[in-house]
């Protein structure tokens, strides 16, 4: 797999070939708290660069979680919508929540490396 | 307003809590451990709640400090006894719900707990019907600290000997290092345990000790989901001004003597309602899976009939499954009848619960 990506919204986007998947941030899970739902999108579906794809539950309020890329989503995590508490245990690896067929990679250059992800969180905690 | 701050908030600092604003004062949300965690730590253990922004309003008077008081609290004051407390509240002309409370009889008179978000309003409208000899002051010196869970008594029996004697929803005097502490057996968790109310110079002790004891912070975030798997009400949520009692399902909460002689605010509309029935009632919902159905969420029949809405809902960690109360259309008000959520535009199925959605443990 490629380097991951990040953007400012605390998803990671990882490609292989032409497919991404996507998932949230560990610091992402740290701000929400205990994940207890998570909706996923059906295979099929075409999602926009930062469009609304799937929805994360804490006991504390609901988030969107945006796809970072364009495509066509080819797979969800079933595995986090039957046990939502995973995506606080892994949620850079196991837990990921979809993956889709890249439309354009260019959009990859607008994303953050890791080093730019972990200042941009330090600059702006919640 | 400037943001208040309560007697422990160094201390909370320390023990990693997140803090939010909340009526007021700045308050631990959760703390390290997280909402789960703490929840269920509370109910297989215990835990403690920091709940001194809570109002504790002292009321001393004669015999007509009753009169005054039952024409805004609908409880049998006349027959509470000594170190005795009751859930009630203050109503309106509409019989419409002011704030809900604890109301404690005292040597001095009674001692109300309100809500913090209310005590500034409710110290007004209860003063509108106290005499000039009546006294009255909310106690910004004491701090009010929870401790609930099943090994509570144990654990605070060990500090505080005697506390193991009172009853559900009966207080006393305990001394603590020389100083008095009023301790009720209560609390809004649907476990067992105790409401301290303590001068602030002793409470940091009290909290070391419980630390020492493995008693774990709990925030309001844990609060939240405690009191709502058991059933209890939020004011501000589940109730409010434009609710009465007994759309709320807390006609329970309304003295016998009261009911037929009234004499309070709001008995005309509520004698309507005992007779004739609501529009509407506070019931359990249990949304189907694990979609949580938040304050807000519409909720339809099975036809596809607006019938009514959601007043609080979450995720309840002990009972495993989304938890939520509402208010829906007295027609579809029956135990089990099915019903649909509306979440982010999609419907999902539910159906009306029996509460609590988890059993109470109180010791009575």
């Amino acid at each position: 797999m490629s380097e991951k990506k990040f953007s400012k919204k605390h998803e990671w986007v990882s490609v292989e070939g032409d497919i991404a998947t996507v998932g949230i941030t560990k610091h992402a899970t740290e701000l929400l708290g205990d994940i207890v739902f998570v909706e996923v999108p059906e295979a099929g579906k075409s999602v926009d660069k930062d469009a609304q794809t799937a929805v994360v539950e804490s006991t504390k309020a609901a988030s969107d979680v945006y796809s970072p890329i364009s495509g066509e989503i080819v797979e969800s995590n079933k595995s986090i919508v039957d046990d939502p508490v995973s995506v606080n245990t892994d949620p850079e690896g196991a837990s990921w929540f979809f993956k889709l067929k890249v439309k354009d990679k260019s959009e990859l250059d607008s994303l953050m490396s890791q080093g730019e992800y972990e200042k941009f969180v330090a600059e702006n905690p919640s | 307003m400037e943001i208040q701050k309560t007697a422990l908030y160094n201390l909370h600092k320390n023990l990693g809590a997140k803090f939010v604003p909340f009526a007021g004062y700045e308050m631990p949300i959760q703390y390290k451990d997280g909402i789960v965690k703490e929840h269920i730590s509370t109910r297989s253990y215990a835990g403690f709640f920091d709940v001194s922004h809570m109002g504790q309003f002292f009321l001393e008077g004669d015999g007509t400090l009753i009169d005054g008081l039952e024409k805004i609290i609908p409880a049998d004051l006349k027959i509470l006894k000594l170190n005795h407390s009751k859930y009630s509240f203050l109503l309106n002309d509409n019989g419409g719900i002011i704030d809900d409370l604890i109301i404690t009889k005292t040597k001095e008179g009674f001692c109300i707990i309100l809500n913090a978000a209310c005590k500034e309003n409710d110290v007004k409208e209860i003063s509108k019907f106290l005499k000039k000899d009546h006294k009255s002051f909310i106690n910004s010196d004491l701090s009010l600290i929870a401790l609930q869970g099943p090994k509570a008594v144990e654990i605070l029996e060990k500090l505080i000997q005697g506390v193991s004697n009172l009853k559900f929803m009966t207080g006393n005097n305990f001394n603590l290092d020389g100083e008095n502490l009023y301790i009720t057996r209560s609390g809004y968790t649907g476990e067992d345990g105790f409401e301290i109310s303590i001068p602030n110079n002793k409470v940091e002790m009290l909290i070391k000790f419980f630390i020492e004891n493995k008693v774990n912070p709990v925030g309001l975030g844990a609060r939240d989901t405690l009191r709502l798997e058991a059933g209890l009400c939020l004011y501000g949520h589940d109730l409010n001004e434009s609710t009465n009692p007994i759309e709320a399902n807390l006609k329970w909460a309304i003295a016998k003597r009261r009911r037929e002689e009234g004499g309070f605010n709001g008995w005309k509309k509520i004698k309507e309602l005992i007779v004739g029935g609501s529009d509407k009632k506070r019931v359990g919902i249990l949304p189907e899976g694990r979609i949580i159905a938040r304050e807000n969420t519409k909720i339809f029949s099975d036809q596809g009939e607006e019938i009514g809405q959601i007043t609080s809902g979450t995720f309840g960690p002990s009972v495993n499954a989304s938890v939520a109360m509402g208010y829906i259309n007295t027609k579809f008000s029956e135990i089990g009848t099915k019903i649909q959520l509306e979440v982010r535009g999609k419907k999902y199925g539910g159906k009306v619960s029996e509460l609590p959605f988890f059993k109470k443990n109180y010791v009575k």
